[in-house]
């Protein structure tokens, strides 16, 4: 068990030591002039070598990325190229908005996704099964920008212009300062993400539940008396339930790392919003942070996801 | 009162290629603390009966019925039927290794039963759950009811269905080939443990199996079962002895020891039918060595071939052609050559 958590802990910290090398050499490979998009069109060769130089553009790449990894280790995450604002900073106000976006999606997908494909896996072939189906199809087929629009159209738009403005476009309000407008400002990127991760979860279900409910051990539990609910929920819902967590663990890690397009629809500035600005503007420090940090999130799902494994499964010995 | 008396039980299930009839029209009885053995092939209909019994098959069509203790099961809710379930009738499966849930631990899948019938503690509900793994032998009872199930092995995991379906002291434990999985040395002990508990609990027990030699030192009565219908009911000496039906004798024939050391086994040709498609007549009329022209358009029903004790047989082949000796078979042949309108030799039938 400690050699297994020590093992796992040794090869992320290798993924992540990979991760960072590579977005840091891709940097030095893409094409484009930083000093020069910061300073703009009139800017003085001096004025870029100054600012080449307060970069630390001039060392050596090795250098610089001792020096990244030095500042690294220390929690230092370096300064934006642009507003001179820490990564630190940054990654703090973006995260908090990401984490909310993703729990609370993923709360509504595992709840609505879960009960639908048990409500399917239980009366297979009928009105609420192929419901369900074509629920879980269009949600599967859908890219999620549309789903936001037509969300935005719907429950905004039309609302707002027929007076009735329940729900706000965009913005974010934190937690901290009004817990009722936070979720009031969430609840349509709750929906729009949820809606299209719940088909995974509805089919995921379904077929899961299905195989066990066919199952000896299953009709074992029906022969003993105990009420058809509880051999559905209890007995082959908790065995149907694994693969769901282990889905689930790697769906919440991918977005803690940031839902691009869903933050981008509804302006939520998250971790995919300062992703997307970043890389876009070629802001060496703030991608290279956002990057690891949606790498971190995946290896420590990955690790988490093994050990409730273990803890789901009494029969899996984790070495 | 007999304590289950089934009648013209009837099961189908609606397949994409058609309607299977699994059980066709079966109909017996037994009193309380008997044993009777149900023997039949794999598809022969004999754990759907049963199963169906308890409520447990899906998507069936039944017919007939199956009163138990008065009360007719098949017309049953399923509140009612939860209550009957475990409680007044158990069940045990024949796979041990897959019947029992492997995320739950034996003690806890044993208290559930308990605790589903009966308002007790879950305390007193565990302290019954050691006892009754002590009863079926399993040793250090009280620290093995915190294992998982792939800590037992098979044969313990086959005791522990045994020691839940006994929890409740029900009236009537149905056993589906209890021991078809497990190793031969083991299916005795299981096989001994379950006449022994019968014999303490005083319980009726039906006893299902394709080796007629499992029952053979157990049950009271017998019923071969085929392609969905009784062929032959009898007690045991009268089966074993005294078999009627060409099946029956079939069955009798490809059990290795009964042939003695270095005789050939005679393994019934064919397989069984399709449930879909039934041959028409006596369903085992394509397989049977001694089928007459009879046999073909008309199917037999449950005759009696001996008055005490009562011995019944669904065959259309004169009632007192029993036993598997070579006079009898010579018998048989000659009034299945009648049957097809051949010639009879002088005082053969």
């Amino acid at each position: 068990m400690l050699r297994f958590l020590l093992r796992r802990l040794l090869s992320g910290v290798l993924v992540l030591w990979l991760i960072s090398v590579f977005t840091f050499g891709l940097f030095f490979v893409a094409p484009g002039d930083v000093p020069r998009l910061i300073c703009g069109r009139l800017c003085t060769q001096t004025q870029i070598n100054l600012i080449t130089k307060q970069l630390g553009l001039d060392q050596p790449i090795l250098t610089q990325y001792w020096h990244f990894l030095d500042r690294l280790f220390h929690g230092d995450l370096g300064y934006s190229y642009y507003n001179s604002e820490s990564v630190n900073t940054l990654i703090g106000q973006a995260l908090p908005v990401t984490i909310s976006l993703a729990i609370g999606a993923a709360v509504l997908w595992l709840v609505g996704g879960v009960s639908i494909g048990v409500i399917s896996a239980v009366k297979p072939r009928s009105l609420l099964d192929r419901a369900g189906t074509i629920l879980a199809l269009i949600g599967l087929s859908m890219p999620s920008f549309l789903i936001g629009i037509l969300l935005l159209y719907f429950l905004f738009f039309l609302l707002t212009t027929h007076g009735m403005d329940w729900f706000p476009p965009s913005g974010y309000v934190p937690i901290t300062s009004d817990p009722v407008e936070w979720a009031h400002h969430l609840v349509m990127p709750w929906c729009a993400l949820a809606f299209i991760t719940a088909a995974t979860y509805i089919r995921l279900t379904r077929n899961q539940m299905l195989e066990v409910l066919g199952e000896d051990y299953i009709r074992t539990a029906r022969s003993k008396g105990i009420s058809r609910r509880r051999v559905t929920i209890r007995h082959a819902l908790r065995a149907a339930l694994t693969p769901v967590v282990t889905q689930f663990g790697i769906d919440l890690a991918t977005l803690l790392g940031g839902a691009i397009v869903t933050e981008q629809i509804f302006g939520l500035p998250g971790l995919g919003r300062l992703a997307v600005t970043s890389v876009v503007r070629q802001d060496q420090p703030v991608v290279i942070a956002t990057v690891l940090l949606a790498a971190v999130f995946i290896v420590l799902a990955n690790i988490v996801v093994d050990l409730l494994y273990a803890v789901l499964d009494p029969r899996v010995r984790l070495t | 009162m007999s304590l289950l008396e089934v009648s013209d039980l009837r099961v189908s299930f609606r397949t994409a290629d058609g309607e299977v009839q699994a059980v066709r029209g079966v109909s017996f009885d037994l009193e309380p603390g008997r044993t009777l053995g149900i023997v039949g092939e794999s598809g022969s209909g004999k754990s759907v009966c049963t199963q169906t019994l308890l409520g447990l098959t899906t998507g069936a069509k039944v017919t007939g019925s199956a009163r138990f203790e008065g009360e007719d099961l098949l017309t049953m809710t399923e509140d009612e039927l939860c209550s009957v379930r475990g409680a007044r009738i158990a069940a045990i499966f024949q796979d041990p290794l897959s019947s029992l849930h492997p995320l739950y631990r034996v003690g806890w899948q044993i208290v559930e039963m308990i605790q589903a019938h009966e308002p007790v503690s879950r305390a007193v509900a565990r302290r019954r759950a050691i006892d009754l793994l002590g009863s079926v032998g399993i040793p250090h009872p009280a620290q093995r009811i915190d294992d998982y199930p792939h800590q037992f092995s098979g044969g313990m995991r086959q005791r522990a269905l045994i020691a839940m379906a006994l929890a409740l002291e029900p009236k009537l434990v149905i056993a589906d080939e209890p021991t078809t999985a497990l190793d031969a040395t083991v299916q005795a002990q299981i096989l001994d443990l379950l006449l022994r508990l019968q014999q303490e609990h005083g319980m009726a027990l039906i006893m299902i199996t394709h080796d007629l030699g499992v029952i053979a030192g157990l049950a009271d009565e017998v019923m071969v079962m085929y392609a969905g219908r009784a062929a032959e009911r009898a007690d045991r000496r009268g089966l074993y002895y005294r078999a009627h039906h060409p099946y029956t004798n079939g069955l009798l024939e490809s059990i290795p020891a009964s042939s003695g050391a270095g005789a050939r086994l005679r393994p019934i040709p064919g397989q069984p039918p399709s449930l879909i498609r039934l041959p028409s007549g006596c369903a085992f009329h394509p397989r049977c060595a001694f089928a007459m022209d009879r046999c073909r358009t008309e199917q037999p029903e449950l005759a009696v071939v001996e008055e005490s004790p009562r011995h019944t047989s669904a065959c259309w082949l004169p009632p007192d052609l029993l036993g598997t000796n070579e006079q009898v078979k010579e018998d048989r042949r000659a009034a299945s050559a009648a049957g097809r309108g051949g010639v009879v030799e002088e005082g053969a039938a």
